[in-house]
């Protein structure tokens, strides 16, 4: 079954535990600069937002069809049966693509190296693998970050909102966005004040390329054959016409190839 | 004409010297030192021109050989080499813009084992590849002839017509797949140019463009090498590149009317502008130029509606890649002399190797020409385009 994480921004206390076991898991510096750092990047997977004492988290998303996934050429990008989008950087060209796709902005780059990755949160698809939480769950002292399985973080979700709905805005986000995600977000305030668009559509992304892209082996066969017909039919009747002109010529077929310029 | 091609020298040598120096910061120092792109906007003109506007200015070469190879239109044939060579020059470009470009270009090759076919840019990098590969034997007779080797000339020879139904496929599938490369961000590419059709508009703009770059080359052909196309040839190709502009312009208008774009054409506005310059540009001056005759015959008249077609879908490639996704970027990106030193070099090289294949090679011997047809079915010629009378 598909693991996820379920955030739910009231029981937040931004101590930013979250942020730091995430650093260490991942082998990342976590100083005091970048704790004061107040957005995702290359050297910080997930970031805690404060905004007037409201929290909000931000890491990726690990969409259940990933566009990042779906648009490598190299397939670096992968979504595990257990729900990380994971990341093999040997296999990395470097063409970005996946940062140009994701709607949520999340990978970044290491714009400075010789040899640079694609970075961001792969939900600690090793300690998912191995059956534990993720770092940041794991970490968590209120149990607003909670690891789980997708369909389970989903009722409850659902439970709280009912229980409580003038505490929540209506919204699990991730639940449809983009076809869902493996990161189920809860909030009292509107998504969109921390970046979240709420505009995104309920439909995986790569089904929009491979509308198109499916079509291809079909049309290989199909543009040469047409291709190949079009060529016999016109040299043909130039076969034809030779033919006929050397009985002809004289009187039916005068050459006048400037026939249509003036 | 002697201070000219000195200035032009001078010119070359300034932005080829530049070049050196960009290359070095962009290989010992990184993307980030030597580029403006960032996390926000990861893709910049080395996409947005090098990579889109490079394939679409290559695009003669799969439709002029169709139309003279396929469609057996024979009038045509004095001009196949001149754009099978820009083509050829445009798609090697291509692969070395890319070499800037790619994060770890040493890895340029993996696309060959490590497979992904959901992706469009592993289609794209496929097509370019093995169209590369046809293009130079489409381009290799000119070679070939003029080292006297015959019998590799009549291997290819007897393989043109499936390597030019090869060509025109693998065409048509990336130049269509280079807009379908933004199918997937509906959200983040602005409604102007975010279209199901995106890989429609794709594949007509560059045959429109192929011709206009066509009739471009045989005028600067005739200006700088003393070598030019006969007139009647480029008002056949003028008379074309109105239908196919106006066949686009109509796709282009139901497509706004239908999404209900329209009405966001006249708000003022960054991406309206860069809009309307692109329509302006690439539709409403070319057609109304193309359909006035005394300007459609003439050579001149020509020339400024091929540079304007040209610029036009420029505008457009630049808009897809940059200007539409800059509001949702947040930012605004302009390339940092790095990117733009590369780019100039890049289209300065593809000026001179253009200039030193017509001087050495025969590219434009139109009178005994035995290229990649047989001698004996060239006699023929003209006989399909007396059918209809």
């Amino acid at each position: 079954m598909s693991k996820a994480l379920l955030y739910d921004a009231t029981l937040c206390i931004d101590c930013k535990q979250c942020e730091a076991a995430c650093a260490e898991k991942n082998k990342l510096r976590y100083d005091d600069a970048v704790v004061a750092e107040d957005r995702q990047s290359e050297h910080k997977f997930t970031v805690v937002l404060n905004k007037n004492d409201k929290y909000m988290r931000r890491l990726c998303m690990n969409c259940a069809e990933p566009a990042c996934a779906s648009v490598c050429p190299v397939a670096a990008l992968r979504k595990t049966p257990a729900g990380p989008v994971i990341y093999e950087a040997s296999r990395c060209m470097g063409c970005r693509y996946c940062m140009v796709a994701c709607p949520f902005g999340v990978p970044k780059y290491e714009w400075n190296k010789l040899a640079p990755r694609v970075q961001k949160c792969t939900m600690c698809s090793d300690r998912v693998e191995a059956g534990e939480p993720t770092a940041c769950a794991a970490i968590c002292p209120t149990g607003a970050t909670k690891f789980g399985e997708r369909d389970e973080l989903i009722l409850e979700a659902q439970q709280r909102l009912r229980n409580d709905p003038g505490k929540y805005v209506n919204h699990i986000y991730g639940l449809n966005e983009v076809g869902g995600t493996s990161v189920l977000l809860l909030s009292s305030v509107p998504f969109e004040e921390f970046g979240y668009r709420t505009d995104l559509t309920r439909d995986p992304l790569p089904l929009f390329t491979y509308r198109v892209l499916s079509r291809i082996p079909d049309f290989i066969p199909l543009g040469g054959v047409v291709l190949g017909g079009v060529w016999w039919i016109t040299h043909r009747r130039e076969e034809v016409a030779a033919a006929e002109g050397e009985t002809a010529n004289k009187v039916f077929y005068p050459r006048n190839p400037d026939r249509r310029t003036k | 004409m002697k201070i000219k091609l000195t200035f032009w020298k001078l010119v070359f040598f300034f932005i080829m010297a530049s070049a050196v120096y960009a290359t070095y910061v962009r290989f010992a120092k990184g993307l980030g030192p030597s580029t403006n792109l960032s996390d926000q906007f990861p893709w910049g003109i080395w996409i947005g021109f090098d990579v889109l506007c490079g394939v679409m200015l290559a695009a003669g070469g799969f439709t002029l050989t169709a139309a003279v190879h396929i469609l057996n239109i024979k009038r045509l044939h004095p001009i196949v080499r001149p754009t099978v060579l820009t083509a050829f020059l445009g798609y090697l470009l291509v692969c070395v813009a890319l070499m800037f470009d790619l994060g770890k270009p040493y890895n340029i090759w993996h696309p060959l084992i490590m497979r992904n076919p959901h992706s469009v840019m592993f289609e794209v990098a496929y097509c370019v590849m093995l169209y590369t590969a046809v293009l130079a034997l489409e381009f290799s007779p000119i070679v070939l002839e003029r080292f006297n080797l015959h019998k590799p000339l009549k291997v290819v020879r007897a393989a043109l017509i499936p390597l030019v139904i090869c060509g025109v496929i693998l065409s048509t599938l990336h130049q269509s797949s280079l807009g379908t490369l933004y199918l997937i961000m509906p959200e983040k590419l602005h409604p102007f140019w975010y279209t199901p059709l995106l890989p429609v508009f794709f594949f007509l703009s560059a045959i429109a463009v192929g011709l206009a770059m066509t009739i471009f080359e045989s005028s600067m052909s005739s200006k700088h090498f003393g070598q030019q196309l006969e007139l009647p040839i480029i008002q056949e190709l003028g008379r074309v590149l109105l239908v196919v502009l106006a066949v686009y312009g109509i796709l282009r208008f139901e497509d706004l009317l239908h999404r209900g774009v329209l009405k966001l054409l006249f708000q003022p506005g960054y991406e309206t502008y860069l809009f309307w310059l692109e329509l302006v540009l690439a539709l409403i001056l070319p057609l109304i130029l193309l359909t006035q005759k005394r300007i459609r015959t003439t050579a001149g008249g020509l020339y400024v509606i091929a540079v304007l077609v040209v610029l036009g879908f420029i505008t457009n490639r630049l808009n897809v890649s940059i200007t539409g996704l800059e509001s949702s970027a947040g930012m605004r990106y302009i390339p940092k002399w790095t990117e733009l030193a590369i780019t100039a070099a890049i289209i300065a090289g593809g000026f001179a190797l253009f200039g030193l294949a017509t001087k050495y090679l025969p590219i434009f011997s139109t009178a005994e020409q035995p290229t990649l047809e047989e001698p004996e079915t060239a006699v023929s010629a003209g006989s399909l385009s007396y059918d209809g009378d």
